[in-house]
C-alpha cells in the first residue's frame, strides 16, 4: 500500500504551475491592448480587448504580414497538419505492409534504406533539402511544404512495429478463408490498425501543425503562411516597432497552439498510446 | 470428404533445420487422425504443409486424387481450428464466419443457411453479432470450429485447439470434437502434444518423434504395443517403467543394479524391459512364481493416492530407476515397506537396448 | 520527430508471408521515391559539398579535400558554438528528465486527481518549439517579462538578447519546459508498467520508501530512462531550432546558438556552402554514433524484459 502524502500534491501542483503558467499568462495577455502590456509588462488579469485582439488577428491582414489574415494561416496549418498525416499514413501503411507482410528479394535492402531516414533529422541536411525542392521548382508550394517532410520513416516504423505484433494465425486464417495481399489489408490489417491509425494521425498532425524551420524556407509567399510561420513574421515586426503588437503576438501564438493542445487533450488515452507503445 | 496422402514429406527449415524427415501417412475418407509428440517435433509443421501454410521441401501431399503441393490455402478445400482461434477481432461472429465464404463469392442466402446452421450445432447462436472479445474462451473456440465447418470442406485440420482452455472445458470440448467429427464424417488431421487428449479422440494415432514416425496405429494397439521405447514412455500415463538391462546368462541383469528373474530369450546383449504401472501385482514377500514374465524385489518410497486408484514410487535395493506401479486406493503402503511384484510374461515388453525399437 | 528515431530492428519475421512478386515494389514505391529524392539525394549533395569550395559569384566549385571540414573545427566559432551546444544540451537533457521524473513518481502516487495532472503535465507536448520559444521571449523580455521582474528581486538584471548568458538562460528554461512533457509521459508509462506484484513484493522486503524507489522502481525504470536520455539529445541538439530561432529574434549577434542553428546560419545567411556541408557531415556522424548506441541500450532493454 502506498501512502500519500500532502507534499506530494504539493509537489505536483508546483509542477501544474510551472507547465500552465506561461501560457495563461500569455492567453491573459492577449487580452489587453499593446500599450497597456508595454507600460505594465504581461497582465495576470483578463482584459477587455479579448475579442478585438482576436478579431485582428484572425481577420486582418497586415497585422504581421501585408497579405494575410489569421484565418488563411489557420487554412494553412490545416492543410499542412492534414496534408502531412494522411500522406504519412497513407505511404507508411504501405510501405511497413510490404515489409512485414511479402517476400521478395532485396527486401531487406528496401528496409535499411527506408530505415536510415531515421538516422538524419532535417535539421542537418536542410540546405541541400532546399536546393533540391528549389531544383525542382516545388518553393511556395504545398506539395513543397508537405511531401519532403514525409520522407522520414518514422511511421513506417510504428506500422512495422504494429503489424510484427499481430499474430501470424490471423494472416494464415485468412488466406484459408481465400484472401489475397490486397483483401488481407483492407478487410483485416486495416481495421485491425484502427486505434493505431488513430494514435498516429494524432503524433503526425501535431508533428505537422508545429513545423518551423521548413515552412520558414520554403513557403516565402505569405498566402502560403501557416501559423507558426507567421511567428517568424511577428519577430521580423517587433525588431522595427516602437511598441510592439505583444497583445496580437500573444494571440497568435495561443491560436496556433490551440488546435493541437486541443486534439492531445481530447485523444489523451489514444495518443499516449501511440507514443509509448510504438517505441517498444 | 477426402482420403488425404502424404508421401515421404520432408520440410527443411532455413538454416538447415529439418522439421519433417520424410514421413508418409494415408489418411483414409472419414478418419480422425491424432498427430501426437512432444513439443518441437514436427506436428504443426506437418499440419501446416497440408494446410498449404508451409512450402514442402519434398514430397507430395495428395488430397483426394489431387496433388496439392502448388495449390494455395484457399483453394485446398480444407478448414483450419488454431490454438488461439485466430478469429477477426473487429468482425462479428456471425461475419468471423461468413468472411471465407463471401471471399468465394457464394450467394447471400446460402452463406446465412449455413452459419446459422453452424450456429446451431454449435450453440452460438445467441452470440452471432458480438465482437471475439466479448466471448469466453470456450465461447470463442466454438467461433474457431464454426469457422472450419461452415466451409463444409474436404478436411479439418487441428492445431492443439485445445490447449488455451481450462482442464474441465478441455474434456468437455474434447467430447464435442469426437462427437461432431463423427456426425459430419469429414477426414480430420488433429495435433496435440497431450497423450490423453490423443488416446480419446484418434480413429488412429500416429506418434512423431524429432520429424520422424515412430508408431501409427489405433490407440489401444500403439498402448499394448509400443513400437519403440519412446511411444511407451509417451503414451500412458504414468509412463511406461523402463528398465535398462544387459543379459547374464540366460537371465538379466538391471544396470547398475541387480540380477532380475527373467528370461534372456532374444539373444541380445542389452535390452530395455518395460512394464506398466498397472502390469505390475504385489505378491506375498518371499513367494515363488516360476511363470511370472518378471519378479522385482523393490522398496517403496512414497505412495500417492489420486482417487479412484492410488501409484505406489519404489526403488531397487541396489539402485536402478524408480517403478510406479497402480494399486487400488484402498492400499496402505509405507514408505520402507519391502514389496515383491510379479508381471504375467505376455505384460512385459522387449525393447532393442541400441536403438530402443521393440524386438 | 525526435522520439520515433528509436527503433528496435530485431523482431521475428511472420511466419508465413505473401509471395507475390510485384505488389510488395508496388506498395514500396511511394514511400522508396519520397526516400530517394527527398532524403538520399540531399545526404549525398551535403557529404559531396562538404569537399568542395563553392564559388562566391557562382562560377563553380572547387574539390578541397577536407579543407572545409580542418576550418569548420579549428575555427574559435566553432568551438564556442559547440562548448555552447554541449553545456545547453547537458543541461535540458538532465533537468527535463529530472522534473518530469519526480513529477511521474508523485502521478503515478495520487489517485485522487490523477487523471487531471497527467493531462495538466503533458499538454504542452503539442505546444510548438517557436510558439514556446515565443512565449519564453515575452517571459524574459527586458520590458515586459515577469520573470525578468522575479530575477531584478535577486538583483539579477537580466538583458535578453544582449547578455550571452542571460540569452542562454532563457533558451534553456524554455526548452526545458517544452521537454518535461514527453519525458513525463514516458516516465509515467513506464512506471505503471511495473507490476503491481512486483511493487508489491518491495514493499514487504523494504520499509522506506526512498529506498525502495531507488533499488527497485529506479533499477526497473532504467531501460526507459536509457532511452529518453537519447531522445532528449537529440532533442536538444536538432528540434530546439524553433526556440533559438524566436529568442533570438533570428538575429544571433553575440548570442550563443547550437550547432545546428549554425549550419543553418552559415549555409542560409553566410552562403559559406561547403563549411555549412562540413558540419551538416560532422553532425550526421554525430547522430550516427548516437543511434548505434541507442541501439545497443536498446538490444539491453529487451534484455531486461
Ligand atoms: N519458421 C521456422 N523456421 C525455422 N525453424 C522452425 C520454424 N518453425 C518451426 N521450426 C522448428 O521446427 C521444429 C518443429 O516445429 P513445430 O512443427 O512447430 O513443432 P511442434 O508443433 O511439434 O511443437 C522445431 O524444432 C522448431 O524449432
Ligand atoms: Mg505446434
Amino acid at each position: 500500500m502506498k501512502r500519500i502524502k500532502f507534499s506530494d500534491h504539493v509537489i505536483l501542483l508546483a509542477g501544474v504551475f510551472f507547465m500552465v503558467a506561461p501560457v495563461a499568462l500569455a492567453f491573459l495577455t492577449s487580452t489587453h491592448d499593446a500599450v497597456t502590456i508595454y507600460k505594465s509588462g504581461m497582465q495576470f488579469t483578463f482584459g477587455d480587448q479579448f475579442l478585438q485582439n482576436y478579431e485582428t488577428v484572425l481577420t486582418r491582414a497586415g497585422g504581421f504580414t501585408k497579405e494575410v489574415d489569421g484565418l488563411v494561416m489557420l487554412k494553412n496549418s490545416l492543410i499542412l497538419g492534414l496534408g502531412f498525416a494522411i500522406g504519412k499514413i497513407i505511404i507508411s501503411m504501405l510501405a511497413a505492409y510490404a515489409i512485414v507482410y511479402f517476400r521478395f528479394p532485396f527486401a531487406s535492402l528496401c528496409f535499411w534504406v527506408i530505415f536510415c531516414t531515421l538516422l538524419l533529422p532535417l535539421e542537418v541536411r536542410i540546405l541541400p533539402s532546399y536546393e533540391i525542392v528549389q531544383g525542382l521548382g516545388m518553393v511556395n508550394t504545398y506539395s513543397g511544404l508537405i511531401v519532403p517532410l514525409i520522407a522520414s520513416a518514422t511511421g513506417t516504423f510504428f506500422f512495422r512495429q504494429f503489424f510484427l505484433s499481430v499474430p501470424d494465425e490471423l494472416l494464415e486464417a485468412a488466406r484459408i478463408d481465400g484472401a489475397g495481399p490486397w483483401k488481407f489489408f483492407i478487410d483485416i490489417l486495416v481495421p485491425l490498425s484502427k486505434t493505431m491509425i488513430a494514435a498516429i494521425f494524432i503524433i503526425m498532425f501535431v508533428y505537422g501543425w508545429n513545423q518551423y524551420l521548413w515552412p520558414t524556407l520554403i513557403t516565402t509567399e505569405e498566402s502560403l503562411f501557416t501559423l507558426v510561420r507567421g511567428i517568424k513574421q511577428i519577430m521580423q515586426v517587433w525588431i522595427g516597432a516602437q511598441i510592439p503588437d505583444f497583445n496580437e503576438a500573444m494571440a497568435l501564438a495561443i491560436l496556433a497552439m490551440l488546435p493541437p493542445v486541443v486534439i492531445v487533450v481530447i485523444f489523451q488515452s489514444w495518443f499516449i498510446k501511440g507514443l509509448v507503445e510504438s517505441d517498444k | 470428404m477426402a482420403t488425404i496422402t502424404l508421401d515421404s514429406v520432408r520440410k527443411v527449415y532455413a538454416g538447415n533445420v529439418e522439421a519433417v524427415k520424410g514421413v508418409s501417412i494415408d489418411i483414409q475418407d472419414g478418419e480422425f487422425i491424432v498427430l501426437v509428440g512432444p513439443s518441437g517435433c514436427g506436428k504443426s509443421t506437418l499440419l501446416r504443409m497440408v494446410a498449404g501454410l508451409e512450402d514442402i521441401t519434398t514430397g507430395e501431399v495428395k488430397i483426394g486424387e489431387r496433388v496439392v503441393n502448388n495449390v494455395d490455402p484457399a483453394d485446398r478445400d480444407i478448414a483450419m481450428v488454431f490454438q488461439n482461434y485466430a478469429l477477426y477481432p473487429h468482425m462479428s461472429v456471425y461475419n468471423n464466419l461468413a468472411y471465407g465464404l463471401k471471399n468465394r463469392g457464394m450467394a447471400k442466402g446460402e452463406i446465412d443457411r449455413r452459419v446459422k446452421e453452424a450456429a446451431r450445432i454449435l450453440e452460438i447462436g445467441e452470440y452471432l453479432d458480438r465482437k471475439p472479445r466479448a466471448l469466453s474462451g470456450g465461447q470463442r473456440q466454438r467461433v474457431a470450429m464454426g469457422r472450419a465447418i461452415v466451409r463444409e470442406p474436404a478436411a479439418f485440420l487441428f492445431d492443439e485447439p485445445l490447449s488455451n482452455l481450462d482442464a474441465k472445458l478441455r474434456v468437455q470440448m474434447r467430447v464435442e470434437i469426437k462427437r461432431l467429427q463423427k456426425s459430419l464424417g469429414t477426414t480430420s488431421v488433429y495435433v496435440t502434444h497431450d497423450q490423453l487428449e490423443a488416446m480419446t479422440l484418434a480413429d488412429r494415432l500416429v506418434v512423431l518423434n524429432k520429424g520422424n514416425i515412430e508408431q501409427i496405429g489405433a490407440p489401444i494397439e500403439v498402448y499394448d504395443r509400443p513400437a519403440s521405447t519412446f511411444v511407451a514412455s509417451f503414451i500412458g500415463s504414468p509412463a511406461m517403467n523402463l528398465l535398462p538391462v544387459s543379459a547374464n546368462g540366460s537371465g538379466l541383469q538391471l544396470e547398475g543394479g541387480e540380477g532380475l528373474s527373467g528370461p534372456n530369450t532374444y539373444g541380445r546383449d542389452k535390452y530395455t524391459v518395460g512394464i506398466r504401472p498397472e502390469h505390475l501385482r504385489v505378491v506375498d514377500a518371499g513367494s515363488s512364481h516360476p511363470d511370472a514374465g518378471l519378479s522385482l524385489d523393490l522398496v517403496v518410497n512414497v505412495l500417492e493416492p489420486v482417487g479412484a486408484e492410488s501409484f505406489v514410487y519404489a526403488s531397487f535395493a541396489k539402485g536402478g530407476p524408480e517403478m510406479v506401479i497402480r494399486v487400488s486406493n484402498h492400499a496402505r503402503y509405507q514408505p520402507g515397506e519391502k514389496l515383491q511384484l510379479i508381471a504375467d510374461a505376455q505384460d512385459v515388453h522387449f525393447f532393442d537396448g541400441g536403438n530402443g525399437k521393440r524386438i | 520527430m525526435v522520439h520515433a528515431r528509436l527503433v528496435r530492428f530485431g523482431g521475428a519475421m511472420k511466419k508465413v508471408q505473401f509471395n507475390t512478386r510485384s505488389v510488395p515494389y508496388l506498395l514500396l514505391l511511394p514511400q522508396l521515391s519520397i526516400v530517394a529524392i527527398f532524403f538520399l539525394w540531399p545526404a549525398a549533395e551535403a557529404v559531396r559539398s562538404s569537399f568542395y569550395l563553392e564559388d562566391p559569384f557562382g562560377f563553380g566549385a572547387t574539390f578541397v579535400g577536407f579543407d572545409n571540414f580542418i576550418d569548420t573545427v579549428t575555427s574559435s566559432d566553432y568551438a564556442r558554438v559547440a562548448r555552447f551546444t554541449t553545456v545547453f544540451t547537458l543541461l535540458v537533457t538532465f533537468l527535463s528528465l529530472g522534473i518530469a521524473l519526480l513529477l511521474a513518481v508523485k502521478a503515478d502516487k495520487v489517485l485522487r486527481g490523477a487523471s487531471s495532472y497527467k493531462t495538466l503535465l503533458m499538454w504542452v507536448y503539442a505546444v510548438a518549439p517557436p510558439v514556446a520559444g515565443l512565449i519564453g521571449v515575452m517571459m524574459f523580455d527586458q520590458h515586459v517579462g515577469p520573470m525578468v521582474d522575479f530575477f531584478a528581486l535577486f538583483g539579477w538584471e537580466m538583458q535578453i538578447g544582449v547578455n550571452y548568458f542571460d540569452t542562454g538562460f532563457a533558451m534553456t528554461a524554455t526548452a526545458i519546459w517544452k521537454q518535461i512533457p514527453v519525458n513525463f509521459i514516458f516516465f509515467l508509462s513506464g512506471l505503471q508498467g511495473i507490476s503491481k506484484s512486483v511493487q508489491e513484493a518491495a514493499s514487504i522486503d523494504c520499509r522506506s520508501g526512498f529506498r525502495r524507489f531507488w533499488t527497485v522502481t529506479f533499477p526497473l525504470l532504467a531501460p526507459t530512462g536509457f532511452f529518453l536520455l537519447i531522445i532528449n539529445i537529440t532533442y536538444a541538439m536538432f528540434d530546439t531550432f524553433g526556440i533559438i530561432d524566436v529568442v533570438l529574434k533570428g538575429e544571433p549577434g553575440n548570442n550563443p546558438v547550437t550547432l545546428v542553428y549554425k549550419v543553418f546560419l552559415d549555409g542560409f545567411r553566410g552562403n559559406d556552402l561547403g563549411g555549412s556541408s562540413a558540419q551538416s557531415v560532422i553532425l550526421m556522424i554525430l547522430v550516427f554514433v548516437l543511434t548505434v548506441i541507442q541501439f545497443r541500450l536498446i538490444e539491453r532493454r529487451v534484455h531486461y524484459t
